[in-house]
């Protein structure tokens, strides 16, 4: 007697589909505990953490959550792979440092300005890279940090290679815990949001063929623009946060390190699924801090684990848990 | 049926090479609106490739494309969609990563549609999707719009991409080897939705290789070979082409 | 003043052409982009060092045992990790980037950094060439680098495994129709390429020392190769290193030691803008943008 398994949806996910879900409370708590338990306790963490070591570590694995998010809203919606998130983050990062120090702007206006004009930035610096495809986009995010670095570096410009000093700290920790922890709550729901519009299908269907987007009328151009636009904003105001986190910005903005983790951090929660990027972070920077002692071994680590998952179980955390809320798998036989 | 336009698509003088090879080789030829015109030559002939140069996927090297009194040479693909223009592609490319239905989605929220019908309420979308659906042959109330498009078999995906030019509310559809990978009884079946097509006044491009069931629909049909045309006129008179019978020696009519 | 400039730059280009000729193979056969590649060629480095100096074996037999042992993790990295991913070139991308960055990672955390590790060269002294003196080992690179090439040439057009190569990059179905393998001839390519960057390594490390830091630059520099060249043209390769390598000197001459990388990425950045394909690229126009 042969068995297979068998995968159905649980009752209670049938039973909540759509205007149903009114229908009890157990349903909506089904729909509603998901989303709404673990931004409750994202917003606890802070209070959660034993010292300031741990609040700095969660305020750390929030800012690589927004990278991985940047990263996997840019997959997830126009198709491209990008090699180079600290290509945002830098330019965020030295923003800020700018805004502040040369400008004199206070922080929360630096940080505004930062995403802004970063975003302006790196959209203007990719537009013309827009129509190659794959393999070819995926080299030109690769060179772009690695250039800017090196023109810091030879030219002296922005601090050379001694970095900017001296930008300001937040006005208080409450703010510089908080205010990253909101800003991620909110680009990570209404980044979802977005991509169930109208507008978001379109750059899905990009993502997935844009020569059939094209042959439908649609001006592909403008669509891919604004994806990346989005996700350098989101990728800027990171690095900006991080610049005022340190007080400082240097070289070490546009380090490679900044490029790969976001990717394991996507692979690791879950990818083109836009919250398991942020809880890939929350896992994954946690233990490379802990691991800091072990120096470039962590890279090691988290490079060698971001090979095995793609290779051997590139489903990714919360697909896995997905699935498992949402189906019963069964033994039948056949 | 009124007399359409005669210069409904005109093509003088197309040319396009890639390195040393030549796709096509000052290529001319006029379509009538309404018509339905067949183009058919072996693999290499350059039958993909005019299908790119006349919907703005490819720039020819030199010659024009004019449709409907305005030149379109240069345009860019989507503005050419957008003029009425509706293509299939030759590998069927639904949107893998969305429901059946959410594949008309895109053309529905294109510049032409928003100028054509105004802007529809987001739910409409849905509806008027659903619909089309229904026309090109999918069964109402199933459901098959609703699975992953990835789930769907072939000749589903076929009327898919029909059906996502019929979005477009096109007057010239081109089709791209609609009938590749089809049964006998797919294709049969796929007829008399593109005789109903034509009828409600859409002018019809198709690109073949299946010739017996291409000639029930053709009025006119074009020969390529290796980018040239070298037969041009109705199905009976190309069968009994000398030169067609050459260039398909061994092709079972 | 020019003629110096003509031979340093002859030389200086066919560095990088043996520099970026295995990954120009790898590319060209299998359509793998092996991101793994810097590291392998600090690895041969490393290897060959510790077949010299810890086993004590001859120069030679080093660097032979150093290209086969390179060889073999090319081949093997195709055969355990990409084999899985073939087809999706993102995934490919990231997985040799990954395990690039890990083995060249690893290197850094073991201490294997600054100047400490060399190879000798093959043979000392130098030599005037057209009145400029130039050492035994840059002249036997550009000879080497040109006997390569011949060699490569031959083979890709007139051997049959060449050939088959040849016939899958092409089309890659047909030539499966045909009753070649394309996993091994994948398997192949991305040895081959591998062991070629151990060569590459072999010949070009005694000009400076054996460095972590430089896997990344190698792997920059034969990325510019490829692409301004054309990823699937040797002649390509060969015109683009010249280019390149004329630039380079040039820049690095007149404005600065850190020009040298930035000529090589701005190579990137404008060949990918202007003509994706390369100078000698065959890829048709849709496939490369849109």
């Amino acid at each position: 007697m042969a068995r297979r398994k068998e995968r159905i949806d649980r009752p209670v996910k049938v039973l909540s589909d759509d205007i149903y879900a009114l229908a009890s409370i157990r349903n909506m708590l089904y729909l509603a505990a998901p989303r709404v338990l673990p931004s409750l306790l994202l917003l606890l963490l802070p209070l959660l953490a034993p010292s300031a070591y741990f609040q700095r570590v969660i305020t750390l694995a929030a800012l690589y959550a927004l990278l991985a998010l940047s990263w996997d809203f840019l997959e997830r919606s126009i198709g491209a792979v990008s090699l180079g998130q600290s290509l945002f983050f830098g330019v965020g990062g030295y923003l800020a440092g700018v805004f502040n120090v040369t400008l004199g702007l206070s922080p929360f206006w630096a940080l505004l300005l930062s995403t802004g004009v970063g975003a302006v930035i790196c959209t203007v610096l990719l537009f013309p890279c827009l129509p190659l495809r794959g393999i070819y986009f995926a080299m030109t995010t690769l060179v772009y940090p690695l250039l800017l670095s090196r023109i810091i570096e030879a030219t002296g410009l922005l601090g050379g290679t001694d970095g900017l000093v001296g930008i300001a700290p937040f006005a208080n920790a409450w703010v510089e815990q908080y205010l990253v922890l909101g800003v991620l709550l909110g680009a990570s729901f209404s980044l979802s949001r977005l991509l169930s519009t109208d507008f978001g299908v379109t750059l899905s269907a990009i993502g997935d063929d844009d020569q059939t987007v094209r042959a439908c009328g649609i001006n592909i151009t403008l669509y891919k623009i604004s994806a990346v636009a989005i996700a350098s904003a989101v990728g800027a105001f990171a690095g900006a946060y991080f610049s005022f986190l340190y007080m400082f910005v240097g070289l070490s903005a546009f380090s490679l390190e900044l490029s790969i983790l976001p990717i394991a951090c996507a692979v690791v929660g879950g990818m083109r699924t836009l919250i398991g990027p942020v809880i890939g972070a929350f896992i994954l920077v946690p233990l490379a801090e802990g691991a800091r002692d072990l120096g470039t071994l962590r890279i090691v680590f988290y490079s060698l684990l971001l090979a095995g998952l793609i290779l051997f179980k590139p489903e990714g955390l919360l697909n896995y848990l997905r699935r498992k809320y949402q189906q019963v798998e069964r033994w039948v036989e056949v | 049926m009124a007399e359409g336009n005669r210069d409904f698509l005109v093509l003088t003088e197309v040319s396009k090479s890639f390195g040393g090879v030549k796709a096509l080789d000052r290529l001319s030829f006029t379509v009538r609106q309404n018509d339905v015109l067949g183009i058919i030559g072996l693999n290499g002939s350059g039958k993909t490739t005019l299908v790119n140069v006349i919907t703005g996927f490819i720039k020819p090297d030199s010659g024009t494309v004019r449709f409907q009194e305005k030149e379109i040479t240069r345009l860019p693909a989507h503005r050419i969609s957008q003029l009425g223009i509706a293509r299939t592609f030759q590998t069927v490319r639904p949107f893998h990563r969305l429901p059946a239905f959410k594949n008309l989605i895109i053309p529905l929220c294109s510049p032409r549609i928003k100028k054509l019908t105004g802007s529809g309420k987001w739910g409409d979308r849905d509806a008027v999707a659903l619909d089309l659906l229904e026309e090109v042959g999918f069964e109402r109330d199933s459901a098959i719009p609703f699975k992953p498009t990835a789930s769907l078999p072939h000749g589903y995906l076929r009327r898919l991409e029909l059906a996502r030019c019929l979005a477009l509310k096109p007057d010239l559809i081109i089709t791209d080897e609609l009938f590749s990978g089809l049964s006998n009884s797919e294709v049969t079946s796929l007829i008399p939705l593109l005789e109903k097509l034509q009828q409600s006044g859409i002018t019809l491009i198709m690109v073949e290789h299946r010739l017996r069931e291409l000639f029930k629909l053709a009025s006119r049909i074009i020969v390529l070979d290796r980018g040239r045309k070298v037969a041009e006129g109705e199905p009976q008179k190309i069968v009994a082409d000398a030169g067609v019978k050459e260039i398909y020696l061994g092709a079972e009519f | 003043m020019v003629l110096p400039l003509l031979i340093y730059g002859l030389i200086n280009g066919s560095i990088l052409a043996l520099t970026a000729l295995g990954f120009s193979l790898t590319y060209g056969i299998s359509r793998v982009a092996n991101f793994a590649y810097g590291a392998l060629y600090v690895l041969a480095g490393f290897s060959a060092w510790f077949f010299l100096n810890r086993l004590k074996l001859s120069l030679f037999l080093s660097l032979l045992l150093s290209i086969l042992l390179i060889g073999l993790i090319g081949a093997a990295l195709y055969r355990i990790a990409l084999i899985r991913v073939r087809g999706m070139p993102t995934s490919e991308i990231i997985v040799t980037f990954a395990l690039g960055t890990a083995a060249l990672e690893a290197l850094r955390f073991f201490g294997f950094l600054g100047s400490h590790y060399t190879l000798p060269a093959f043979y000392s002294g130098a030599l005037p060439v057209f009145g400029v003196p130039v050492d035994y080992q840059r002249l036997f690179i550009v000879i080497l680098g040109a006997v390569l090439f011949l060699a490569l040439w031959i083979f890709t057009h007139h051997t049959k495994t060449g050939l088959a190569m040849r016939a899958i990059a092409q089309d890659e179905q047909a030539a499966m129709m045909a009753g070649i393998d394309s996993d091994f001839m994948a398997t192949l390519s991305v040895g081959l390429g591998a062991g070629l960057a151990a060569l590459a390594a072999g010949i070009l490390l005694p000009l400076s020392y054996i460095a972590t830091e430089s896997g990344s630059n190698i792997l920059v520099y034969a990325i510019a190769v490829c692409i301004v060249g054309g990823l699937e043209s040797t002649t390509g390769v060969l015109v683009a290193s010249l280019l390149i390598g004329y630039a380079q000197m040039l820049s690095v001459i007149y404005l600065g030691p850190h020009y040298q990388m930035i000529v090589a990425l701005l190579a990137i950045l404008v060949t990918l803008i202007l003509r994706p394909s390369g100078i000698f690229g065959k890829h048709k126009e849709l496939e490369e943008r849109v």
